[in-house]
Parts: C-alpha cells; structure tokens; sequence
C-alpha cells in the first residue's frame, strides 16, 4: 500500500477551554476525494489550517505529502492548493492579474505564466472576463476564479473549504463534476469541507462526519449507513387511503409474518421494519386484506439520515461544551 | 466550466508543455521581490499616493517659493555664520508666511508614514486575500517585509528626487556652484528624513496588525502622531512644573540638569529626535542640541561645523529614529508570525 498522501496523528488544537479539534486521526490517500462534513463550528476549517501549517497544533502532527505542516509548511504549501471558504480577490486589479500574481509567487516562470493564466481560465469557463476588474465579479465566478487560482499551480491535493458556499444548484453541479473530473483524470487528491450532504454525497469516496471537534465516524457512504442503520436495515411505509383505527386488527397479522420486526402505525401510513427486503410480499399481505394502497415507499438510508443520527447524539454534549462567556466578551475588544 | 472537454485536453498539454520548468533551467524572480513589485505598482495606482505626493510636493514647491524669494537678503546677512551655505539656506530660509521645508516635514511625515501603512495587513484580512496569499509557498514575514520595503522605496524615490529638484532649481536661479559638503548635508537630511518616515510606517503596519479594522488603526496611528506634537510637551511642562522647583531657586549646576532631564523626556518623542537632528544637519553652525554654559562658549568664534562634527552631535538622534524603527518593526514580527490566519 502506497504512503498515504495526507496522515494526521493525534491533531489537537485549543483555545484556551475549548477544545476546537480533539485528538483527530485521519489518513487520506493518493488520488481520494474525502469529504469532512460536520455543521458550523466544528473544526473543520481549523483543521484545514493545521494541515497547511497556518495555525499551530496544540498537539499532534499533521503530515501533508510527506512534509510536516507545522514544521515545514512552505514545502507543504508548494503542493497543497487551497481555497478558503470567502476567498477574495485584490480588487484594483483584473482577474488576469489576480492570477498571474499567484502564479508568479509559486514560481512560474514569468514567460509561460500568463500562458497558463489564460489556460487555467479557459478551461474554468471565466476567459472572457479575463480584463474584468474582480471587485465587479459576482460570488459564484469568484469561486470561480478561486479555483483557477488553485489550479495555476498544478497541486497534488486541492483542499476546499465549503467550496460550494453561495453558488447556485447548477453552478454547484458543474463544479463539483470538475473537481470529480480532475481527481480522476490527474490523481489529485481532494479534501472537501462542507456542510452540504447532498453535495459530498456526490462526488465523494469517502466521507467523514466532524462534531465538536471530534471525527465520529468515517468511511463510504454506503458503509456508514449500513454500520449505522443494522438494526432496521429494511423500512417500508406503506400510505393507505383511509386512516388506520388505533387498536389496528391486522397488527398482529403483520407480525406473524417473517423477518418483520417493528410495525408502526401513524394516521394512514403504516411503517415496518423488517431483517430482509419483503416489500412484495407486505404489499401482498396489504391487498389481501382488502386495504386500499395508495403508496409504498422503501426508504433508503442517505448521508442526511446519517448526519441527524449524529447530531442526536451529539446535540446533548455539545450544549454542555458551550463556549465560555469570556470569550464573547473578549472579542469586543479585538475589533 | 462550460467546457470541460477543452479542460481535460488543455490540462494534459500543460502537463507536457511545462514540466521542463520544474527542473530549474531558469530561476524565476523570488517571491519577495515579486511581492514588492506589486506593491509598489498598487500605491502607484492608488489615489492615496497621489494625494500625498501631491500634498509632499505643494509643500516642497511652497517652501522653495519663500526661500528662493528672501535667499537674496539672508546669504547677504553678515551677523549668519552659514551664510555661505546657499543650498541649505534654501530649505531653511523663511518669512514666517510658510515653516520652512524640514519643520513642515516633521508634520508631514508621519502623516506620509501613518497613511502609507495604517491599512497594510487587515485591509487584506478583511478581503480574505491574506488567507489566499498564505496559502502561497512562501515565508510569512516576506509579506510584512514586502509591504514595507515596498513603501519606503516610494518615500525614498520621493524625497531623494525632491532633493535634486531643489538643487537642479538653485543651480539654474542662483547659478552658484553647490559644496560637497552642502551635498553631504542635504543628502544626510533627506536619509534621516527617510528613516523618521520609516518609524511611522512600521508603527502604522504595527497597529494595522494589532487592530481588526483599518479605521481603527488609522484612527490610533493619527491619535499617537497628535498626541505626540500637540500634547506631549504640554503634559512634559506640566509634570516637570508640578515634579521639580522652579529653576530660579536653583544652583546653575542643578538648573543645568534639570533642563537637560527635560530635554531628555522631550527627546522620547521621535519628531523632537528629527528637528533636532535635521536642524543640526541644516544650519551648521549648530553647535550643541542642550544648554552650553558661559565656559564652554567662552573663546569660541561663531562658525560653522564641519559636517562630520554635525553628524556626531546628530548621532544619538539618529540612532533612536532607528532604534524606535526597528523596535516597531520587530513587534510587528512577533505579532505577525505566530498569528493565526483566519478571515
């Protein structure tokens, strides 16, 4: 198995009480698109930050393309191209510029480096804005034009910080199929922090789910929910025309039937939890008995299913983890 | 992103086109000096240095404009023992109706240093472009030290060409051939001109670093410039007054003393540190910055000092412009380097 391109150790990072990353391993490999997923405030973009060595780890390493962030992080930063989540542009000059100045500080030599500019622009659709000012770009061609940026210095992992921030569903879709199309076609591996399921859903190998500083699970989607959901791997509901009464007669029926395990009974929609997949035959049971259906549905477990399991869980600790006042206080005066 | 065929193919030229670059047939220019070019080229283009050249340069022309009217009657006055100094009378003769060119400069400069720098680092944090750029490989400090070298090589292009402004114009209105030594002198003038500039812009990137917003720092940076001229020697006076007797009652040797440790609390004050420094270096015939007693003036025939003497007497003020500039600066770099990075 090759080294893998990112490895974090033990990565702790605090200020002052509070505890912003806590002890997080994580290994990615060459050519992966690993998605962090976690709500605001859990750490992501810190962690993001240890990795490319612009904020210090409490403790712990982090070990980006074989260099160490914290100790070494030009070499990382030569490889590493990163677009954080507001990324802005010098205003005053074109975007031509903007990227050209890039280019030029990551060593481009100054005969191709308007070449590449215009390349790089090209292919991410903004060449005819090339001589426009950026303070006249709008959110989303930022993005893109932050992307270009990233490019322009052809890296070996792109890291993207909430990425897809503020553009719309259609614009979402050709950027997260690009950045997919990069990953495939170059082996660049990418980090993608998002608080977007649905998004990572799609693009990513793998995903990792981030609360309060904490990684509480990682791996495939459909690994996770099938760890997740063992129990009730298989829920059918079934919408039935008229109301079902309460002490319902076919229940027991329902039950005498193999591999079901739970039936629930709301107004007119019956949910059950079965071992196997046996919707024909619940749909069979259903007509026999002369109920009229009027839909059945199997639900299937996604990234979003996952993600509240997790925050139910968490929701009760991270209330009693709650910044201290004195924070808030403090930062009045940092204005 | 409409066209990701094109993407994929210009992407797999790139590859084959430019690897040869990564071996280092051609070294390309280090981040540093690309980093100061672009800041040089922003105040160029920025209002902000047109305003201020503009204001530097009606003073300068101002200044000249008196001098070079009343130059007739002040190298004619025998009772000056610099009156041969045509040049240096030039940037320091007046009327009274304008302060002459280096007094006005003590004003001047820090404004020319606080609006060069108040805005240096969190203008960019506040655009998120910092994070972008330090995302770049490159050394931290480069980009403190870029934003300020970047500047000063603006102040001192400035100044040294207002320099020989000044002389070409008394070349061709006097027509009097220029010393060596008044060249020495207006050269050493306008280096400690450049470093006094030089403490105000790396105390303003010190606050633009220490503060959020740049209104904030702008706003501190202005607050210390005032402070300083207006009110220091006020609050000195008071304390001295309310502190020590009063100087009548005093033996001459401890009157002598007691002005000095006046002097000495004035001269924490860096343009108190660049008058005296600049008008030692104008006016040669300045001969001590403190009180001289009879005995030591007794005999002495009222010429002007060779200019290393004056730059001897200048030395310590020279010495604490740098000092203070550089411990500016240094405190910029601890805050800086160890800062996290975040928009």
């Amino acid at each position: 198995m090759e080294k893998p391109i990112i490895e974090l150790r033990g990565l702790t990072k605090c200020y002052g009480s509070l505890k912003a990353v806590d002890n997080l391993d994580l290994t990615i490999q060459k050519g992966e698109i690993f998605g962090l997923l976690g709500p605001n405030g859990a750490g992501k973009t810190t962690t993001i930050m240890m990795m490319l060595g612009l904020t210090e780890p409490t403790a712990g390493t982090a070990t980006v393309c074989g260099y160490n962030a914290t100790t070494n992080p030009i070499a990382v930063k030569r490889k590493v191209g990163y677009l954080p989540d507001s990324v802005g542009f010098y205003d005053s000059m074109t975007a031509l510029e903007n990227l050209t100045y890039i280019g030029r500080l990551n060593g481009i030599p100054e005969a191709e480096v308007k070449d590449r500019a215009f390349e790089v622009m090209t292919a991410i659709g903004l060449r005819d804005a090339a001589d426009k000012k950026t303070s006249a770009f709008s959110r989303g061609m930022k993005q893109r034009l932050g992307l270009a940026d990233v490019l322009i210095k052809q890296p070996e992992v792109i890291i993207l910080d909430e990425p897809t921030l503020g553009i719309d569903p259609s614009g979402v879709k050709e950027f997260l199929k690009l950045i997919r199309q990069l990953s495939r076609q170059h082996g660049i591996t990418v980090l993608l922090s998002s608080h977007h399921l649905h998004q990572v859903q799609q693009v990513c190998d793998r995903v990792g789910i981030f609360v309060g500083g904490k990684m509480l699970v990682e791996g495939s989607v459909d690994k996770l929910s099938r760890s997740l959901f063992k129990n009730e791997t298989n829920v059918v509901s079934i919408s039935l025309a008229e109301a079902v009464p309460t002490p319902w007669e076919f229940e027991d029926d329902l039950h005498r039937l193999e591999r079901v395990q739970r039936v629930a009974v709301t107004d007119n929609v019956v949910e059950i939890s079965c071992l196997s997949d046996i919707t024909p035959s619940l749909v069979r049971f259903f007509v026999h008995k002369g109920l009229d259906v009027t839909g059945v549905h199997k639900k299937e477990y996604g990234l979003d299913d996952i993600y509240e399991k997790y925050f139910e869980n968490n929701l009760a600790e991270s209330n009693t983890n709650e910044k201290p006042n004195r924070v808030f206080q403090k930062s009045f005066f940092k204005k | 992103m409409k066209s990701l065929t094109v993407f994929s193919r210009s992407l797999s030229l790139k590859n084959k086109d430019y690897n040869h670059s990564s071996e280092g047939a051609v070294f390309p220019a280090s981040p540093f000096s690309i980093m100061v070019g672009k800041e040089i080229a922003d105040h160029l283009r920025s209002w902000r240095f047109i305003v201020l050249l503009s204001l530097i340069g009606l003073t300068f022309f101002g200044a000249l404009y008196v001098s070079l009217s009343n130059i007739k009657s002040a190298v004619s006055n025998t009772q000056d023992p610099d009156r041969l100094f045509l040049y240096l009378k030039l940037l320091t003769t007046t009327d009274g109706t304008l302060p002459p060119f280096h007094v006005l400069l003590s004003f001047l400069g820090p404004l020319l240093g606080i609006s060069l720098g108040f805005d240096t680092i969190n203008s960019e944090q506040n655009a998120g472009t910092l994070t972008r750029l330090m995302a770049q490989p490159l050394y931290r400090d480069n980009l403190i030290l870029s934003k300020f070298v970047s500047a000063m090589v603006m102040v001192g292009c400035l100044f040294v060409s207002l320099a020989l402004l000044m002389i070409g114009a008394g070349l061709l209105i006097t027509g009097v051939k220029i010393e060596p030594e008044e060249v020495l002198r207006i050269f050493a003038f306008v280096f400690i001109s450049f470093v006094y500039v030089g403490f105000w812009l790396s105390l303003s990137i010190l606050l633009s670093i220490r503060f959020k917003q740049t209104a904030t720092s702008a706003l501190t940076g202005i607050g210390i410039w005032l402070f300083l001229t207006v009110f220091y020697k006020l609050v000195v006076n008071l304390v001295t007054k309310a502190l020590f007797p009063d100087p009548a009652f005093l033996a001459p040797q401890q009157a002598l003393a007691y002005q000095e440790l006046i002097s000495n609390f004035l001269r924490l004050d860096p343009s108190q540190l660049y008058t005296d420094a600049t008008t030692t270096l104008l006016m040669p015939s300045v001969r001590s910055l403190g009180p001289l007693t009879m005995e030591q003036m007794a005999m002495a025939i009222p010429s002007p000092l060779p200019f290393k003497e004056s730059l001897m007497i200048v030395w310590p003020q020279v010495s604490g412009l740098l000092a203070a500039t550089v411990l500016c600066f240094a405190l910029s770099y601890y805050l800086f380097m160890r800062r996290e990075i975040r928009s």
